[in-house]
Order: C-alpha cells, then sequence, then structure tokens
C-alpha cells in the first residue's frame, strides 16, 4: 500500500524527542510497569514529562549511562518495562557492552531512547553527533532498532517499542524537523512504509533524511523521473520483502540517512538487495568522517545530507542502471 | 473474600517460605559436596575457573542454603529473592550451588561447557532456567542489583537482592556508579557479598591494580561493611544476618578467602584461576576431599 504522503509548501516544524516524551507520558498512563530512567538529561531527552507525571516511576542515574544500562535490566527482570535515554553517543558507545552482555544476550525487555543522533546536532560538535548508532545497534543479536522520521512516527515508535516484547533502541535528533507524517499516518514496527510511488528508482530513507528524499522526489518527477520513497524506520528487523520487491520492480536503489555510511541503513539495505535482487545502489550518508560544530542547517548542507545530495545519488544510480540494460 | 492488603507479618511469612535456614553442620557438609561438584566438573570439561569457585564455594553455600528465599522448581517464583553472580566466570560454583538446591539436575553439571549441555561458560538468561541476567564482562552486576531493587520497593516487595561480585572485579568503574546509586537511594534490602581472595588472573591484586583499603572504599560509598572470614560459616552467618537487620543503607559483606581453597596444591595460587585441573590432578584433588572422581561423576550422572 502507498500512503502517497504529500508535502505542505511550508511543513510544521517540531522535534522528534517531543515525540518521544510525550508518548511516555500517555504509556506511563496506561501502564503502570513502565518506568523512566535518565543519565542528567531529563529536559534535553524530554522525559522530564514524564518525571513531572509520575515521579515514583522515574530515576534520575545521574551521569553513569553504563550504570544506567543495568539498572533497567534489573527492572526488566523484575517485569517493568523500563525505558532508558540519553544522548545516542553515550548509550550506544559508551554503554555498547552493557548493551549487548546484560540486555540483549538475556534478551530483556529493555527499552533505549537514544537521542541527540546525526549531524543536525550542531554546535556541540563531533563528540555528541552519535553517527555510529545503526551500525552498533544492528550488529546486536535480539535488538530492535527503530528510527523515525519525525514528532508523530516517534511517538508511534515509542509507543510500539513498549508493546514489542524484548529490547529495542529508538534513535532521535535533536532539532525542530518537518512533520510529514500525521496523527493516523499507520506505523507498523518491522514494516517499512511506501510514502510515495515511483517506478524509476526507490529512495530508502530513516529518519530526518525521509523529509530530504520527498523533497528530492519533487524535483525528479519534474523531470519526469518516477522516484519511489519508502520510509524504513524499523531498521532492525529489516522488511526485506519490500527492500526485494523495491529492487525488483524499480531496479535502483538510493540509501538516504543521517549516519555514517558504514554499516548504517545504507548497508543494512545492500545486505539485503545483494542476496535477494542484485540492483545498482548508492549511499546518502556521512563518508566515514567525525562531525564538527556548526549550525544543524549548514551542516547538514557540507555533509551531504540534502535533497540536492539525493537527487546526485539518484542520477548516479540511474546511469549505473541504464549501463546494465 | 478479603481483598484487604497482606499483613507485615502475611508478607514476611511468604518471604521466609522458600529459606531453608541449615544448620552449621550441614551447612559445612554441603559446602564440601560443593567443592567435590566444582572438581568433578571441571575435571570432565577440561575447560573452565578453578580458583575462584573454591573460594565461593563456603559463602555461596551459605547464600543458598540458609538465606536465600527461593523456589528452584519455579525459578520466578515471585515472592522471591533474587541473587546474581557478576562473576560470571565462577560458572562452576554456580552451577553446583544451582543443582545441589534443586534448579535442574546434577548431571547438567557433566555438560559444563558443552555444546549438547545448557551450562554455558558464563551464566545465561537464555539456556539456563534460574539464570535470571546473562553475566561474563565484569563490572555490570551490581547495577542489575541495583534495578532489581528499585523495581521491588516500588512494588512494596520485601525481596532481598544479593549480588556476589570478585575483588579484581573492584577495579571495573562501572562497580563504584553502582555503589554511589545505591547508596543515594538507600537500597538497604541489597547486599553486596565480595569474594576478597587476593588473586586475580595475572597474580596478586595488589600487584596488578590495587583495591585497599578496600573496605574504607566501601564506608566512604555510605555502605554498610561488614567484614568476615570467609571459609568460616560460622562467621559468614553472622555477616549475613547483620547485613539483614541493617537499615538506611545497603550492606557489603568482604569475605576474606583464599583462591582455590579446599585443594591443596590450588589454594593461594593465582595460577588457577582460570584454568581446570586435568584428569589425574582432579581425581587428586577429589581424594583430598574425601572422594575420586569416579565415585563422584557416577553421584552426578545418577541424579
Amino acid at each position: 500500500m502507498t500512503l502517497a504522503i504529500s508535502l505542505p509548501e511550508k511543513a510544521e516544524m517540531k522535534k522528534t524527542r517531543e515525540g518521544f516524551g510525550r508518548a511516555l507520558v500517555d504509556l506511563g498512563a496506561r501502564d503502570p510497569r513502565i518506568v523512566v530512567l535518565v543519565g542528567d538529561l531529563s529536559e534535553s531527552t524530554m522525559v522530564h514529562f514524564f518525571a513531572e507525571k509520575f515521579p515514583e516511576r522515574f530515576i534520575q542515574v545521574g551521569i553513569a549511562e553504563q550504570n544506567m544500562c543495568g539498572i533497567a535490566a534489573g527492572l526488566a527482570a523484575m517485569g517493568k518495562i523500563p525505558f532508558f535515554s540519553t544522548y545516542g553517543a553515550f548509550a550506544s558507545c559508551r554503554a555498547a557492552d552493557q548493551i549487548r552482555v546484560t540486555v540483549a544476550y538475556s534478551n530483556l525487555n529493555v527499552k533505549i531512547g537514544g537521542a541527540h543522533g546525526g549531524i543536525s546536532v550542531g554546535p556541540d560538535g563531533a563528540t555528541h553527533q552519535a553517527m555510529e548508532e545503526i551500525s552498533i545497534i544492528r550488529s546486536i543479536p535480539n535488538l530492535s532498532m527503530i528510527v523515525p522520521c519525525d514528532y508523530w512516527e516517534t511517538y508511534k515508535a515509542t509507543v510500539a517499542a513498549a508493546q514489542h516484547e524484548g529490547p529495542v533502541y529508538i534513535r532521535f535528533g535533536r532539532e525542530d524537523v518537518p512533520v510529514v507524517t500525521g496523527e493516523r499516518t499507520p506505523f507498523t514496527f518491522g514494516k517499512g512504509e511506501v510514502f510515495a510511488e515511483g517506478s524509476d528508482l526507490t529512495v530508502i530513507a530513516c529518519g530526518v533524511m525521509v523529509y530530504e528524499a520527498l523533497r528530492a522526489r519533487e524535483a525528479l518527477e519534474r523531470e519526469g523521473i518516477g522516484v519511489r520513497v519508502v520510509n524504513l524506520h524499523t531498521v532492525k528487523p529489516i522488511d526485506r520483502d519490500l527492500i526485494a520487491r523495491c529492487a525488483r520492480e524499480t531496479g535502483a536503489i538510493v540509501t538516504a540517512e543521517e549516519h555514517q555510511v558504514n554499516g548504517g541503513l545504507g548497508g543494512a539495505v545492500a545486505e539485503v538487495v545483494v542476496r535477494q535482487h542484485p540492483v545498482p545502489m548508492e549511499f546518502v550518508a556521512v563518508m566515514d568522517r567525525f562531525g564538527q560544530s556548526g549550525k544543524p542547517a549548514e551542516l547538514m548542507d557540507a555533509f551531504g545530507l540534502r535533497a540536492k545530495d539525493v537527487i546526485a545519488a539518484a542520477r548516479r544510480v540511474l546511469e549505473r542502471k541504464r549501463a546494465r540494460a | 473474600m478479603s481483598t484487604s492488603p497482606p499483613t507485615a507479618a502475611e508478607l514476611e511469612a511468604a518471604h521466609r517460605a522458600g529459606r531453608l535456614e541449615w544448620p552449621i553442620e550441614k551447612l559445612t557438609a554441603k559446602a564440601l559436596d560443593i567443592r567435590r561438584d566444582i572438581i568433578t566438573l571441571l575435571g570432565k570439561s577440561q575447560t573452565g575457573h578453578s580458583g575462584g569457585p573454591l573460594s565461593c564455594a563456603d559463602f555461596g553455600t551459605v547464600l543458598f542454603f540458609h538465606e536465600l528465599n527461593v523456589d528452584p522448581a519455579d525459578p520466578r517464583w515471585p515472592e522471591r529473592d533474587y541473587w546474581h553472580f557478576s562473576i560470571g566466570h565462577v560458572t562452576p560454583v554456580i552451577y553446583s550451588l544451582m543443582a545441589e538446591r534443586g534448579y535442574f539436575p546434577l548431571r547438567d553439571l557433566m555438560k559444563f561447557r558443552a555444546f549438547d549441555g545448557h551450562a554455558q561458560g558464563h551464566p545465561s538468561r537464555h539456556d539456563t532456567p534460574g539464570i535470571e541476567v546473562s553475566a561474563g564482562s565484569l563490572g555490570q552486576g551490581l547495577s542489575v542489583c541495583c534495578g532489581v531493587a528499585m523495581a521491588s520497593r516500588m512494588d512494596h516487595h520485601p525481596r532481598r537482592v544479593y549480588c556476589v561480585m570478585g575483588d579484581g572485579e573492584q577495579q571495573e568503574g562501572q562497580i563504584w556508579e553502582a555503589a554511589m546509586f545505591a547508596a543515594h537511594y538507600k537500597l538497604d534490602h541489597l547486599c553486596g557479598i565480595i569474594d576478597y581472595n587476593h588473586k586475580q588472573i595475572d597474580g596478586d591484586v595488589e600487584d596488578i591494580m590495587g583495591i585497599k583499603p578496600l573496605a574504607d572504599k566501601w564506608r566512604s560509598f555510605n555502605w554498610n561493611v561488614i567484614e568476615c572470614r570467609g571459609h568460616d560459616i560460622a562467621d559468614v552467618l553472622r555477616a549475613f544476618a547483620a547485613a539483614r537487620v541493617h537499615a538506611g543503607r545497603p550492606s557489603v559483606i568482604i569475605a576474606d578467602t583464599v583462591m582455590g581453597q579446599g585443594v591443596s596444591y590450588m589454594a593461594g595460587d593465582y595460577r588457577w584461576h582460570g584454568k581446570p585441573p586435568k584428569p589425574e590432578q582432579a581425581d587428586e584433588a577429589l581424594r583430598e576431599l574425601g572422594t575420586s572422581y569416579a565415585e563422584w561423576s557416577a553421584r552426578l550422572l545418577a541424579h
């Protein structure tokens, strides 16, 4: 099914992390097992909404991400549904061993909120711009991962994570980003969504790059190039059937992510494509380099994470597709 | 039917239902069996750790056969106390205690670290019933126990939480993150036990990376510190009792032990940290422990 998401002239701008924070409050009201932990970043990760509403189920851990991960595991072992949140750079790298051994190997029902993913974190610079999360998290068995594209999808991803039995990592960002979905847009954990139809190539994106992909599609459509846009919010477990179908039906794939090119969404998609239906692929991603300080918008431009970069990748992949024909 | 919540006395009664509270003589005899199990399973597997399991054998026996409120037939019994070995490498003693307590048949010990057994080299929740959280990467267990203790408090549950740590493990930073947390939240139903056998893989703890003064470190983190002779069953009982009644702060029992205790050629020698006895060495050790490899392996396989 195609959702035919259309972009308004001026999209509403909203923080994905607020979707996380709001969803936790609604989940907390519905389910007494929901517990929220934070490592001294209550407002940054927007779990302060939950803390105000359910102080008895909110645990301030201080600046100790490894400890926080273990505490969440203990809570889960006793039947709670703990969400722990910090910046994604610390959740995925600092606590990687704790996530691997204590949480994932035990397959405990721990939910991880990685805030401030990507180059768009901006002025804080490279240390705080989490761009390795997908590669690290998706290589760990039992662990699922969602990279939602906007406020509403982050809200739904958070609810879906609570409903899924097992560990889940949700990656979201810092900045206001365009809202491309609505409250009623369908969201199914583990399934990609075709946001727009097209037959010449498919752009598979996650996170804020879904918006950039839709913008790129508008420009390419004006040239008569048909672009299918897939929002692959669940990076793991990955929607193999949809990826294989896109490879078969459009014969060329571009992936787009605000993440390192190594082992990210592009790699995950390529692993499916080469096994099921090899077609030319191009990657829009951060090309194996650390970030730097700057305004979010200028960094997105400088690191090649814009609609223009998706368009350029589309032209390259179409050239290769034609050369094969 | 009454819908009133259980009284404190009823909760306490339920909480004691799964405790064995064995006397010293029975605990002493069981600790000997645990050592025999450890050597036998290592003699069979020819892989695994010898030193730490033997130093944990006495306080481990007191924990499992006196202190803990558990139902091995129902490992997830809601009333249970929680126990966790943060030192995942001492699986020979963990599995021996579990099997002797009734979590699974003794014969499973003869498939320690085997492809067709459940007894993984380091404890796995996925494989062994009764293991609640996997362990093996050092320093992580006390955090898990803090989480269990917080969940129990939220549920107003009288559960006690026990976390066995190593002395070398005290070098891991996460231990101190968790120590700070437990004291901050006054988790007085949490009890740490440190197997202070003074050795680690590469040598003496004080030579590798000194942890002294260990008791002072824990005191300065606002823990109730109880030091005991870790191979003296009566002293270990005293330590657990003192931890049980202490209110307002978490307790840590620092059990002074000897690596390889009970086997003369292993005792106090760090080189036995991570290796098993050869078959003839296992038999020699078992004869010292009043049995033989043939006799004790037959006992394990029969159950």
